[in-house]
């Protein structure tokens, strides 16, 4: 490895302060990639120790082990505590999960520090950014955990069996909040053999859970389509009518796993205390938004509690650190993703571009100044209803201008008229045939409009050897007239006969040819 | 039931039967159905035919009846069997001229039956006999445009005559004059028949239909097949009005609109229209831009070539008409089954007017034995070349053009065309230099991911087999030591 350049910036890796976390902001892995971007990296002593992560390790990676706070820029997994932005040093940029918008007054405490700081909670989701998204790749882990918590908890198979000692039903899961989280939880209980369920506002999203074996369950109000990703607060009336489809669905399934949470907002209350006490003793909820007050009534932040019913209710918040190896490496990857796109120039330096929305949506605070919250982001996470211009071409094809509505319906009326006047003046014998006939080119549009592409040739070919039923004409006009009428005919049977034999008979061979790998 | 409604009712069958038979067409699962359900159409039309003509004609009728079918069946499976799939375009456009042909026969058998008054059976009077001339006259022009237009393509296609487009002195008004005069000729043989009039007509229409097809040029091919696929459906049906039976009129219907359906399809993936199509002329205004200065291209020889897909993931190719004219598929069938057998994900990617027939590289593929689920459509396969590591083009040029996605001055501008420059390399299977049918310089060619591999396109793909095999064989021996 080539030893980066004296004048480049350092990065220190923090060890979490806050109670219980096992993550940290950087594998061995992420670090040799780090140092490959041109940066020392320091590692404080013990920093991935709960994660199996040896201070060795990171050595052999590239990072020196030492005190990370004087860095340039110092990495962290949760917010750091007033005294540890206290050690921060002027200038320094610090990136970390802040919660901006949930701890407004955290942010006041970053801004009265001459530094900037980015908050890997606060990235716009927009495809460019999926890589740097904390959230997604956090909500992905959780949503397995929690499944892997309900089992834990749930005294029973997941998955239905039939043995000798009789026969075993498979257990219902409900999962409320088809995000991430929702369709990770969906994955991961469908794999154990559940019968899996799923709501959520966004009906865009059916299709996801469906892909995963998950039944979507519709709420029959008109809510839009989600135009940044998130989900919206709902209405009145789509709360009303989720209400109830909850305690139905509450006093049905075994596992209920609650994923719902609305950016910057309180998670909305889903389950009333009514529908646990309607659940059949035994049955687990775990509810991944407890930390923001929760889905459930009766939920208790990081505890599982078991209610009168024998519901135990599991408010877990640590989830993804629940699996700290796996989770530190995504989040390390997250941050070694965004610093690629803070180190144009791979030299080791962080250069922070404030017109690139990415970069400007999670600056919270920039050299001591305030600039949370950003200018909103239009973003493409979910199709929106108004369909996007296709970017498929570089520029403006000289392709016909779609015909107006206007003359569109101008021709169809023509066309109308003239069939019209054609049929009205025609004697009855023609107006049947005329009929027969408008009806059969229409028929034969739509029957060819669904054509496979490979199958043109055939086509061609049968419709060729169809054509040779011209020969009735001929077959009816031979032998009862002239000589001269009998001789064409007889012309025009065989012509007509070597298009019906031949066009059949290469069409059965081309047919045999094409053959499924 | 008398023989005469025993024979409609059979004509509604075969007409639904035929109807089923192109609907079973349309999907590879029920392909082979729809032929039967073809033929059982056939059968039925044919035998509720000969019975009703039975009635009335002679034995010597029936004795050339039975001839005649023999002699055209004899042909007809003859020339089924022995033909190259390369020649499937030039089979067809001669199945197409014969409709016509036969279809221009029945109109003037209608004349000399009816006009000429040698028919001894049922009198036709007043409104309908003028509609009946109206119906020959229209017949007889349709099938003979359908002969000649479809006799020049099968001369262009098997390469008698130079695919040039023919570019006479006011083409446009010799076509539109051909027109007119067709519907003047029509008006006064309505109200006076006269055979002198008939035999204008024909002569007429079939110096249009020649003249029609000789000045489209050998790239619109395509659209030029399934048009006249879709005239020979319209002669038929136009045999039917003269005779009133319903069986042709539906038939030929059928056949017309999906004729006209293919021909859309086809002008769509040129963008472009049907009319400048038919107006023809393509090539003329190439040259302009030629002098820009591309750069230089780079050759790869087929060890090279072999080394790039030994190490690829993923492989398209792409074939185009030149794969044809050098009857490569089927070592390229054999590239892809061994790439395949390497665990190298291989595809094709086929543009919808590859090839001088619509589907036709789909049947070249098939006879060589390509399964059809991994030959994708330009439209389900364009978003995929960017994840691709190799793409091999062989003999196609303009259905690969850059310059038609990102050149607004280029002469195919915005026509839609396979994205094989977004993969990591490109190799193109190329004879020279020269430009394509369009007459337009293909940057492709000069892309910093693109090579050349000169030469015939069957050699040299032979040559990468044997590059392929020529690295497998130290591999192999290696590992036989090591055990």
């Amino acid at each position: 490895m080539v030893p980066p350049e004296p004048e480049s910036q350092r990065i220190g890796i923090a060890a979490e302060s806050t109670a219980g976390e096992t993550r940290v902001a950087a594998t061995p892995a992420t670090v040799a990639a780090l140092v490959a971007l041109g940066y020392h990296v320091v590692v404080e002593p013990g920093a991935g120790e709960s994660s199996r992560f040896s201070d060795a390790a990171y050595e052999e990676a590239g990072a020196r082990i030492g005190d990370p706070w004087p860095a340039e820029i110092v990495l962290k997994v949760n917010a750091p505590s007033n005294e540890e932005i206290g050690r921060l040093k002027d200038g320094a940029t610090l990136i970390a999960l802040i919660g901006p918008a949930l701890h407004p007054e955290l942010v006041e405490e970053l801004a009265r520090r001459p530094i900037t700081v980015l908050a890997m909670d606060a990235v716009p989701r927009i495809s460019r950014a999926q890589s740097l998204d904390v959230l997604s790749s956090m909500a992905n882990i959780a949503g397995y955990r929690a499944v892997v918590e309900a089992a834990h908890a749930f005294g029973r198979f997941f998955t239905g069996q039939v043995t000798a000692a009789g026969k075993v039903p498979p257990a219902k899961v409900l999962v409320a909040g088809a995000g991430v989280a929702g369709l990770a939880a969906i994955g991961a209980a469908r794999s154990l053999g559940a019968v899996v369920r799923a709501t959520d506002p966004r009906p865009e999203v059916a299709e996801q859970v469906r892909s995963l074996g998950g039944e979507f369950l519709a709420v029959q109000t008109g809510q839009q389509a989600s135009s940044d990703g998130y989900a919206k607060a709902t209405s009145d009336d789509y709360n009303r009518l989720a209400a109830q489809l909850y305690a139905e669905q509450a006093a049905d399934v075994d596992i209920i796993i609650t994923t719902a949470l609305i950016p910057g907002r309180p998670a909305p209350k889903l389950i009333t205390a009514e529908d646990v006490a309607r659940m059949k003793p035994g049955s687990v909820i775990v509810d991944m938004a407890a930390a923001q007050g929760g889905n459930v009534a009766g939920t208790v932040a990081d505890k599982a509690i078991v209610t009168d019913n024998d519901v135990t209710i599991i408010g877990y918040t640590d989830l993804p650190g629940r699996l700290p190896a796996q989770a530190s490496q995504l989040y390390g990857t997250n941050l070694v993703n965004l610093m690629k796109l803070l180190t144009p120039g791979k030299d080791g330096h962080l250069v922070l571009d404030l017109d690139d929305v990415v970069q400007r949506s999670m600056t919270v605070v920039r050299d001591g100044e305030k600039t949370w919250p950003p200018p909103p982001v239009q973003v493409s996470a979910a199709p929106t209803p108004t369909a996007a211009p296709e970017p498929a071409n570089l520029f403006d094809v000289p392709a016909k201008s779609p015909r107006s509505a206007r003359s569109g319906y101008a021709l169809v009326g023509a066309a109308a008229c003239a069939l019209f006047l054609v049929t009205a003046f025609s004697p009855p014998q023609l107006i049947a045939h005329l009929t027969v006939f408008v009806l059969a080119i229409v028929i034969g549009f739509y029957v060819i409009g669904q054509v496979h592409h490979a199958l043109h040739t055939p086509l061609m070919s049968v419709t060729n050897a169809i054509s040779g039923i011209v020969v009735v004409g001929a077959l009816l006009q031979i032998g009862q007239a002239s000589t001269a009428v009998t001789v064409l005919s007889f012309a025009a049977i065989l012509l007509a006969s070597v298009n019906i034999f031949g066009g059949f008979a290469v069409t059965r061979r081309m047919l045999a040819m094409f053959s499924k790998g | 039931m008398t023989t005469t409604t025993a024979a409609q009712a059979a004509y509604v069958v075969a007409a639904l039967m035929f109807i089923l038979s192109l609907a079973g067409l349309s999907q590879h699962r029920t392909s082979r159905s729809g032929i039967v359900s073809g033929i059982a159409g056939m059968v039925i039309a044919l035998a509720a035919t000969i019975a009703l003509a039975s009635r009335s004609i002679s034995a010597t009728g029936l004795v050339l009846i039975v001839v005649a079918t023999a002699v055209g069946a004899g042909i007809g499976l003859w020339r089924a069997r022995v033909v190259e799939m390369t020649g499937m375009p030039e089979l067809i456009a001669v199945m197409h001229s014969l409709v016509g042909l036969a279809a221009a026969l029945v109109g003037w058998n209608g004349y000399l039956d009816v006009e000429a008054g040698s028919h001894a059976g049922q009198e036709i009077t007043g409104s309908l006999l003028r509609i009946h001339h109206a119906e020959v006259f229209i017949g007889v022009f349709i099938g003979a445009v359908t002969f000649t237009g479809s006799i020049v393509a099968y001369l262009k296609l098997s390469a008698r005559i130079k695919s040039r487009p023919l570019v006479l002195p006011g083409k446009h008004a010799l076509n539109l004059g051909a027109l007119t005069a067709f519907v003047v000729l029509t008006a006064v043989f309505v109200a006076r028949p006269h055979m002198g009039l008939l035999i204008a007509v024909t002569v007429i229409a079939l110096a249009l239909g020649a003249h029609l097809v000789a000045s489209i040029g050998g790239g619109d091919m395509p659209v030029v097949v399934s048009m006249l696929n879709s005239y020979s459906g319209w002669a038929a049906a136009a045999s039917g009005f003269l005779l009133a039976n319903d069986l042709l009129i539906v038939t030929g219907a059928l056949v017309g609109s999906s004729g006209a359906y293919l021909s859309y399809i086809m002008c769509k993936a040129m963008n472009r229209s049907f009319l400048s199509v038919i107006a023809g002329g393509f090539g003329a205004p190439a040259a302009a831009s030629d002098d820009t200065d591309h750069g230089e291209h780079r050759e790869i020889s087929a060890e090279e070539t072999a080394g790039l897909l030994r190490d690829a993931s993923s492989v398209i190719i792409t074939p185009g008409y030149g794969m044809a004219v050098a009857q490569a598929q089927y070592p390229v069938a054999e590239l892809a089954r061994t790439l395949r057998e390497r665990g190298i994900e291989v595809r094709f990617g086929i543009h919808p007017v590859a090839g001088r027939l619509p589907g036709h590289m789909n049947v070249l593929l098939a006879e060589a034995n390509v399964p059809y689920d991994i030959v994708l459509e330009m439209d389900e396969i364009n978003d995929d070349f960017a994840s691709t590591s190799v793409v091999l083009v062989i003999g196609a040029n303009d259905t690969v053009n850059p310059s038609a996605a990102e050149d607004p001055t280029s002469p195919i501008a915005g026509m839609p065309v396979l994205h094989v420059w977004e993969s990591a390399h490109v190799v193109v299977f190329k004879r020279s230099m020269a430009p394509g049918y369009a007459g337009v310089q293909n940057p492709l060619f000069f892309r910093e991911n693109s090579q050349m591999l000169f030469g015939d396109a069957k050699q040299r793909v032979e040559d990468i087999l044997r590059g392929l095999d020529a690295t497998d064989a130290p591999a192999r021996a290696m590992a036989g030591t090591a055990r």
